[in-house]
């Protein structure tokens, strides 16, 4: 089947009021940033809709590009036919016969957008569906539970006819709802955290900790994949490798072992606030989901987060490890964060860490290292180091040399 | 007077930028990429990037790509790895009779481990037919091995038919022998339903030493080597560094030239075929169909005449070419190939195969000619019938 079209209906920005215009034309131009290689493509926009001319393009192609695009509520393969009983016809039926496996039933849907049309919805139902009928012996009507459900869509600049509607990555165009920052440990739950943000519009910009040489340069390099893998669905994402390692041998001096992950924790929290102060993001957002381990108990998220500002956004919060896996296995990050190189997080970690830290005692010791630990933060923040990823790879970074390589 | 290499199949001139590849990173990149230091992260940085450029080469994820030594561990690890893997306790699989040594002699030493193994008749083009891979298919075959482009005629196998039926087999691997195909014509390997593609980079102006083995995603298979654990587990061994960065660049250059060097190449084929014609004492083997036939090969056999004595000949008028294929040149048997083609073990005992390449053109192939025709004129007086 040589399908024509692509029907692209945009997911929940159709809800928006006023800004409609403004955001319909952000999500055309995602649209068309995926599917730059594709270059024969051409694009006409109407209420809600994305209607693409493959002009010759590979159906299957362009379809594998666009389910990653945020924004989109569903697409379909169509095929387009002049607004005319026989031209319709023709392509229902032709639309009907490539349809795999071979359906038994069939309902018909007519949707008359265009009133003009001489024939109403009803009428056409019948006038295509006993044509189809007519023209496939086997075939019979199912109004209930039919194998397929074939659509006609009579619009003012032609009629469109479809029977497949696969679902769309849902959510808002990316960067529509503003900036964040993203923590990204070299574990499952934050690329997944990240991919949700980025899902819900915000742009996110990622901060690694590493304490090298108590992690190994190969930990950053997984991170490095992890934020590469994101750049598949972000486009382009900055990554900040804040150096960790004086402030973490730091604070594990204070001895209060039980207490470390506390205070590490509310140490990233405030170098991430003040990377998003300097990146103009207006929020954080973390893997954490409740209860999975002694920092992310509700005694411990209150503790940490006590002190920040910006709003602390938990999209995994009350998700299943399983079903956080799931998507880690969806969008192609899981494979990368299964590897076994140590974090910094896992260092130096107590037998037993407090699963309901006192805040004054936090606060105490805290205190005690007073513009010590202000400094370090203030160092960390300093010595950060800004690597771009794009789904290609490191931006900038690569050398001639090596790329005569390749 | 300047040799003539028509020897491209058993192994082309590598690229002047594979040479300056292999030698710069031999002396800069020389740490082990499972070494934890900075220099053993960047060594495996670049193999990562090596298996991108490879896996965009032939549409493939990167975690499909498993880098080997070359073809015949591809192939080993191909055909070995699936039976070991396979669960069922009576195993068969299909092949052919004109496989490379490295799938024939597998499927063999498979065989007296036990196993059952169907070789599949070709037609006198040296073509397997699909009917008869259907019809060799038994409840417990475990895989389907057919090469691409056969390395001694140049017969190109059905490959996208066979991986149809074989979407009716779900049970059933396909594993293609691949080595001289890639760079001569289009591999869509995902597409036509292959699980295991095999290859090997000197065979397309790459690197010795190195090859790899694409392995579908969701497709099993045990190691040969075990050790270190590189290649998640499937290929144990220090990376080849040099050999697999080198081998990614030669394979993007081929695949990005394919269609070109496709077009060049069976006009020269056509020339060639059309001056044999003038040399009636060596007879084309194999079709003269370029839906048939690579078109880098030209297999001729002179019977009555011992092919060694053909090669020297040719040797002594600046030309190099084998006998049957380089791996079986210095046996003196008939070409199973030949053989399974349904010729005569005179016939199939007096083959040599001409291979081209990117340097060469038309004059090379007029040169080439010439040297045969003296050759020929030479050697008559010596002809045993």
């Amino acid at each position: 089947m040589n399908y024509d079209y692509m029907l692209v209906r945009l997911g929940e920005l159709t809800i928006k009021g006023r800004n409609r215009g403004k955001f319909e034309l952000l999500m055309l131009n995602k649209i068309k940033q995926a599917l730059t290689p594709y270059e024969k493509l051409a694009y006409e926009q109407s209420f809600g809709r994305v209607y693409i001319r493959l002009n010759g393009e590979d159906a299957e192609a362009v379809a594998n590009a666009l389910k990653d695009v945020f924004g989109i509520g569903s697409f379909s393969p169509a095929q387009r036919a002049e607004n005319e009983l026989g031209a319709i016809r023709a392509a229902a039926l032709a639309v009907m016969d490539a349809h795999k496996p071979v359906p038994a039933t069939f309902k018909m849907t007519v949707r008359r957008a265009w009133k003009a049309f001489p024939h109403d919805s009803q009428e056409m139902n019948h006038l295509v569906g006993a044509h189809v009928l007519r023209n496939t012996p086997a075939l019979k009507v199912d109004i209930r539970n039919p194998d397929v459900e074939l659509k006609v869509d009579i619009q003012p600049q032609g009629t469109f006819v479809y029977c497949t509607v696969v679902p769309g990555a849902g959510g808002f165009p990316l960067g529509m709802n503003g900036k964040a920052m993203l923590l990204l440990s070299g574990g499952i739950d934050s690329p997944v955290a990240g991919w949700m943000a980025m899902r819900k519009g915000l742009e996110i910009e990622a901060i690694h900790f590493h304490s090298y040489p108590f992690t190994s340069e190969q930990a950053t390099e997984k991170v490095v994949s992890l934020t590469q893998r994101l750049a598949h669905y972000g486009g382009r994402i900055k990554l900040h490798l804040v150096p960790f390692t004086e402030l973490q041998t730091r604070l594990a001096q204070s001895k209060q072992d039980h207490l470390i992950i506390t205070l590490m924790r509310r140490s990233m929290l405030r170098i991430a606030e003040k990377l998003a102060e300097k990146r103009g993001a207006l929020a954080l957002v973390t893997g954490d989901s409740l209860g999975q381990v002694a920092s992310q108990t509700l005694g411990s998220m209150n503790v940490i987060g006590r002190d920040v500002r910006l709003p602390l956004l938990r999209p995994l919060v009350m998700m299943d490890k399983q079903e956080i896996i799931r998507y880690a296995e969806r969008i192609g990050t899981y494979e990368t964060s299964i590897l076994p190189y140590e974090d910094c997080c896992t260092l130096f970690v107590p037998k037993s860490p407090a699963t309901n830290p006192n805040l004054r005692v936090v606060e105490g010791v805290e205190r005690e290292l007073g513009d010590e630990l202000d400094r370090l933060i203030d160092e960390a923040v300093a010595g950060t180091e800004l690597v771009v990823m794009t789904a290609e790879g490191r931006e900038g970074k690569r050398s001639a040399v090596e790329d005569s390589w390749f | 007077m300047n040799p003539l290499y028509f020897d491209h199949c058993a192994s082309t001139p590598p690229l002047a930028s594979v040479v300056r590849t292999v030698s710069e990173l031999m002396t800069l990149h020389y740490a082990n990429s499972g070494a934890l230091h900075r220099s053993g992260a960047e060594a495996l940085k670049l193999v990562e990037r090596a298996r991108t450029v490879v896996a965009n080469a032939l549409g493939a994820r990167p975690g499909e790509v498993v880098f080997t030594s070359g073809g015949t561990e591809s192939n080993n690890l191909a055909l070995k790895g699936t039976v070991a893997k396979s669960r069922k306790a009576s195993k068969h699989i299909v092949t052919t009779a004109i496989e490379h040594a490295s799938v024939f002699a597998c499927a063999q030493q498979l065989e007296a481990a036990g196993v059952r193994a169907t070789y599949l008749p070709v037609d006198e083009r040296g073509i397997v037919s699909v009917r008869d891979v259907e019809a060799a298919i038994a409840d417990d075959t475990a895989l389907v091995s057919v090469m691409h482009v056969n390395n001694e005629t140049g017969a190109i196998q059905p490959i996208e038919e066979i991986g149809r039926l074989l979407e009716g087999y779900p049970q059933v691997r396909f594993h293609v022998d691949g080595v001289q195909a890639i760079g001569k014509m289009p591999v869509r390997w995902r597409e036509w339903g292959v699980d295991l593609y095999a290859a090997s980079a000197h065979k397309f102006q790459g690197p010795k030493g190195v090859g790899f083995l694409l392995v579908r995603e969701g497709v099993e298979l045990d190691p040969l080597l075990i050790g270190g654990g590189q290649e998640d587990g499937l290929r144990s061994g220090t990376h080849n560094l040099p050999g697999i960065v080198a081998g990614a660049q030669a394979l993007r250059l081929a695949v990005e030239s394919t269609e070109a060097r496709r077009e060049r190449m069976y006009a020269l084929r056509r020339r060639l075929i059309g001056h044999l014609r003038d040399i009636p004492e060596l007879h084309l083997n194999g079709s003269e169909s370029e839906t048939a036939s690579a078109p880098q090969v030209v297999n001729v056999s002179y019977p009555g005449m011992r092919p060694e004595v053909i090669v020297h000949m040719l040797e002594q008028h600046g030309v190099l070419v084998s006998t049957q294929s380089a791996c079986s040149s210095k046996s003196l048997k008939p070409s199973r190939v030949l053989l399974a083609m349904g010729m005569d073990a005179h016939r199939a005992s007096g083959s040599i195969r001409i291979s081209f390449g990117d340097e060469h053109g038309t004059d090379e192939i007029d040169a080439l000619a010439e040297r045969l025709k003296t050759a020929v004129a030479k050697l008559k007086p010596l002809e045993r019938t």
